[in-house]
C-alpha cells in the first residue's frame, strides 16, 4: 500500500469517526426536541409522531439489513406482525408485563431471522429475498387464520400501554414521551453496534463480499448476524406499535407492507444512520400533511422512490450529502474528499 | 378418482400461467440480472388496460384489446427497459430489484385509482361449458388455457433454439461480451427478450382474466406462484420454469381440495422453503459459479 493511501485512508476514518459523533449528538438533540414537540400539537398529532418513530424503529432494522449487510429482506411487516403480536397476546391474555412482552418479542423475531437466515444464506444473496418472501406471506397467512389465538380478521383489541414504574402512561403525550426514551435507547444500540468492529464487519460485508471474506470477515455469519439483528428490531417496533394503536389485526402486516418498508429504507438512504427517520418521515407522517392525496399517495411515493433509485440511488440522505459537498466546494472550503 | 382428474386439469391449467409468467421472468433475468417483482402486475395489468381502452373509447372488444395490448407492450416491454432498467443496471441487483418493487405498487395503486377497487368480469374467448373427459367433468376453459400456453410455450422454445434470432439472444444472455465481438447487436437482443417478456404476461392475462376476473390485487399471488416456480424449476432456463410452473400449479390445486382452503398457499411456500434447503440451484437448475 502506498502512502497517500495510507493517508487518505485515515482521513476518511478520521472524517467518518466525526460525522458519527455527530450521529451522537443529533440523536440526542432529537430526542429532546421530540420530547417536548408534542406540546400543542393534540392528540392526532402526537399519535403521528409516535408513529413514526415507531415505524423508523423497524425501519432502522431493515436498514442494518439492506444498508449495511447489503441483503434485501421482504419480511420487516411480518416480523413487525410477529412483535406485535407477541406482545398483543403475551400482555392481553397471559398478563405478562409490557417489558418482558417487548423482549420476548425481539428474542423472537433474533431466533427466527437466524432460522430463515441460515438456509437462504446458505445459498446466494437474492435467496433471502425469496425466503423472506415466502415468509411474510406464511406469517399473514397464520394471523388471518388461527382465530383462537390471533382474533383471525377481528384482530386483538383492547391492548394496554405499559406502566413506567407506577406511572401509567395511557395518554398521549406520555406515551409518546416513552416511545422517544425507547428509540432512543435502541437507536444509541445501533449507533454502538455500526461503530463497533461488527459494524465495520456489515459494512466491509456490503462493499466487497469476497474482499471481506479474504480478509477473514466470516462472511456468512456476520450476515445471518445483521439480517437477526434487523429482524429483531423488526420485532421491537411491532412490540410498540401494538399499544400504541391499542387495537391490531393482520393488515398492516402485509407483503405489500413489507416492500413499503423496503422503499422506505431506499428513499431515506440505506446505509446512512439517519435514512430510516428520514424515509419513515416520507412514508408515514407525509401522507398524513397531504391527507387531500388520499390513496394516491402511495402511488406518488413509488414514484419518488423510482425517480431518487434512478438519479440518486443514496436517497433523500445521499442527496443531502451531495448538496452540502456542492455548497462546500462552492464557497471554497475542502468538501471532505466527496466527489 | 374422477375429482382427482378434474383438479389435476385446473392446476395444470393455473400452472401453465405460472409458467407463462415464470417463464418471462427468467428470460429478462438472464440477459439483464434484472428480478422482476413487478411479474404479477405485470399479468395483472393488460387485461385491465384493454377493459379500460373499452370503457373510455367506447371500443368493440377486438379494438381495445390492440389498443390494450399495444400500450402495454410499448409501455411495459420497451418502456420499463429503456426508462427503469437502462439508468439503473449500473448500480447493480439490487437496486433495480427494489425499483421493480416501486414499479409493482405504481401499478397496482395505478389500476385500483385509474380503473376499479372493484373485480371486473372479462370476457372469455371460448365458451364456459363443461366437457366430460373419463367421468370428470373438465372446464373447457381449462382445456383453452393449456393448449394455448403449451402452444405459447412451444412457439418461444422453437424461436430460441430454432431461429437465427432466437440464438442470437440466447448468445446476448449466455456471454453479452462474446456477444458483442461475434457483431450480435446486443442491445436489440435485450430489447427483445423485454418484448417477449411483456407478450408473455399479455398472453397469461389473456388467458387468466376470464376465470380469475381483471382485479388490481390478481398480480400478488400470480406475482408470488411465478417467483417459486422460476426458483423451483431452476433459475436459469425455461425448462425449468415450466416444470416449476406446472408443480406449483398442481401443487396448488390439490392443496386447496385435499389440504385447507385456508393454508392453500402454504403450500408452494414450503415447496420452495424445501427446494432452496435441498437443491438450491432448483429441480433442473445447473449450479451456478460465483464471480469475483
Amino acid at each position: 500500500m502506498s502512502a497517500p493511501a495510507l493517508e487518505s485512508t485515515a482521513a476518511a476514518t478520521r472524517s467518518a469517526a466525526r460525522r458519527i459523533d455527530g450521529a451522537l449528538i443529533t440523536l440526542l438533540i432529537g430526542a429532546a426536541i421530540l420530547w417536548f414537540a408534542p406540546t400543542g400539537m393534540g392528540r392526532y398529532g402526537t399519535y403521528v409522531l409516535s408513529l413514526w418513530l415507531v415505524m423508523s424503529i423497524g425501519v432502522m432494522g431493515l436498514n442494518l439489513t439492506l444498508g449495511y449487510a447489503g441483503q434485501s429482506s421482504l419480511a420487516q411487516a411480518g416480523f413487525m406482525g410477529l412483535g406485535a403480536y407477541t406482545t398483543a397476546i403475551l400482555t392481553t391474555k397471559w398478563g405478562v408485563s409490557w417489558y418482558a412482552a417487548f423482549g420476548l418479542s425481539g428474542l423472537l423475531t433474533f431466533f427466527v431471522g437466524i432460522l430463515l437466515g441460515f438456509p437462504a444464506l446458505r445459498v446466494r444473496t437474492h435467496y433471502l429475498a425469496f425466503v423472506t418472501l415466502a415468509f411474510s406471506t406464511l406469517v399473514w397467512l397464520l394471523l388471518r387464520n388461527e382465530q383462537w389465538l390471533t382474533g383471525g380478521a377481528f384482530g386483538i383489541p383492547n391492548i394496554d400501554r405499559p406502566q413506567f414504574f407506577g406511572i401509567k402512561l395511557f395518554g398521549a403525550l406520555e406515551f409518546h414521551r416513552f416511545v422517544v426514551a425507547v428509540t432512543l435507547v435502541l437507536s444509541l444500540v445501533l449507533w454502538w453496534l455500526v461503530r463497533s468492529p461488527w459494524g465495520r464487519a456489515f459494512t466491509a460485508l456490503r462493499e466487497n463480499p469476497v474482499r471481506a471474506a479474504s480478509l477473514g470477515v466470516d462472511t456468512r455469519a456476520y450476515t445471518l448476524l445483521a439480517f437477526a439483528i434487523g429482524s429483531a428490531y423488526g420485532g421491537f417496533s411491532g412490540s410498540l406499535f401494538a399499544p400504541l394503536v391499542e387495537f391490531i389485526d393482520p393488515s398492516p402486516f402485509t407483503l405489500s407492507q413489507s416492500l413499503f418498508l423496503l422503499l422506505m429504507v431506499v428513499a431515506g438512504g440505506s446505509g446512512y444512520f439517519f435514512g430510516p427517520f428520514v424515509g419513515a418521515l416520507l412514508g408515514v407522517v407525509l401522507p398524513e400533511w397531504l391527507r387531500f392525496a388520499g390513496s394516491l399517495y402511495l402511488i406518488i411515493f413509488a414514484t419518488i422512490v423510482l425517480a431518487l433509485l434512478i438519479i440518486c440511488p443514496q436517497g433523500v440522505s445521499g442527496l443531502i450529502e451531495r448538496c452540502w459537498a456542492a455548497l462546500g466546494r462552492r464557497f471554497g472550503r475542502k468538501a471532505g474528499g466527496t466527489p | 378418482m374422477a375429482e382427482f382428474i378434474a383438479y389435476l386439469i385446473a392446476g395444470i391449467a393455473t400452472g401453465a400461467i405460472y409458467a407463462l409468467a415464470a417463464i418471462g421472468f427468467t428470460l429478462v433475468w438472464q440477459t439483464s440480472q434484472t428480478i422482476n417483482f413487478a411479474q404479477g402486475e405485470f399479468v395483472m395489468l393488460p387485461a385491465v388496460l384493454i377493459l379500460l381502452a373499452v370503457k373510455l373509447f367506447g371500443l368493440p372488444l377486438w379494438a381495445g384489446g390492440l389498443i390494450g395490448i399495444a400500450v402495454f407492450l410499448l409501455v411495459f416491454g420497451a418502456g420499463f427497459k429503456l426508462v427503469v432498467v437502462d439508468p439503473m443496471i449500473k448500480h447493480g441487483v439490487l437496486p433495480l430489484a427494489i425499483a421493480t418493487m416501486a414499479l409493482s405498487i405504481i401499478m397496482k395503486e395505478g389500476a385500483k385509482d385509474g380503473f376499479s377497487a372493484e373485480a371486473q368480469s372479462f370476457p372469455s374467448l371460448v365458451p364456459t361449458d363443461m366437457i366430460n373427459i373419463l367421468g370428470a367433468a373438465i372446464s373447457l376453459q381449462h382445456v383453452a388455457i393449456i393448449v394455448v400456453a403449451f402452444a405459447a410455450i412451444g412457439l418461444l422454445q422453437w424461436f430460441v433454439g430454432g431461429t437465427r434470432l432466437g440464438r442470437q439472444m440466447q448468445a446476448t444472455a449466455q456471454n453479452p461480451t462474446v456477444a458483442r465481438i461475434l457483431g450480435i447487436p446486443v442491445e436489440r437482443m435485450v430489447l427483445l427478450t423485454f418484448l417477449l417478456n411483456a407478450a408473455l404476461a399479455v398472453v397469461a392475462s389473456l388467458l387468466i382474466s376470464p376465470i380469475y376476473l381483471a382485479k388490481f390485487s390478481n398480480g400478488e399471488t400470480i406475482g408470488l406462484f411465478a417467483f417459486i416456480a422460476a426458483i423451483v424449476g431452476g433459475f436459469n432456463q425455461i425448462r425449468g420454469a415450466l416444470v416449476g410452473g406446472l408443480l406449483i400449479g398442481v401443487a396448488d390445486s390439490l392443496a386447496a381440495a385435499y389440504v385447507s382452503t385456508q393454508y392453500r398457499m402454504a403450500v408452494p411456500l414450503i415447496l420452495l422453503v424445501a427446494i432452496i434447503l435441498i437443491k438450491p440451484e432448483g429441480l433442473m437448475g445447473r449450479k451456478e459459479e460465483r464471480r469475483v
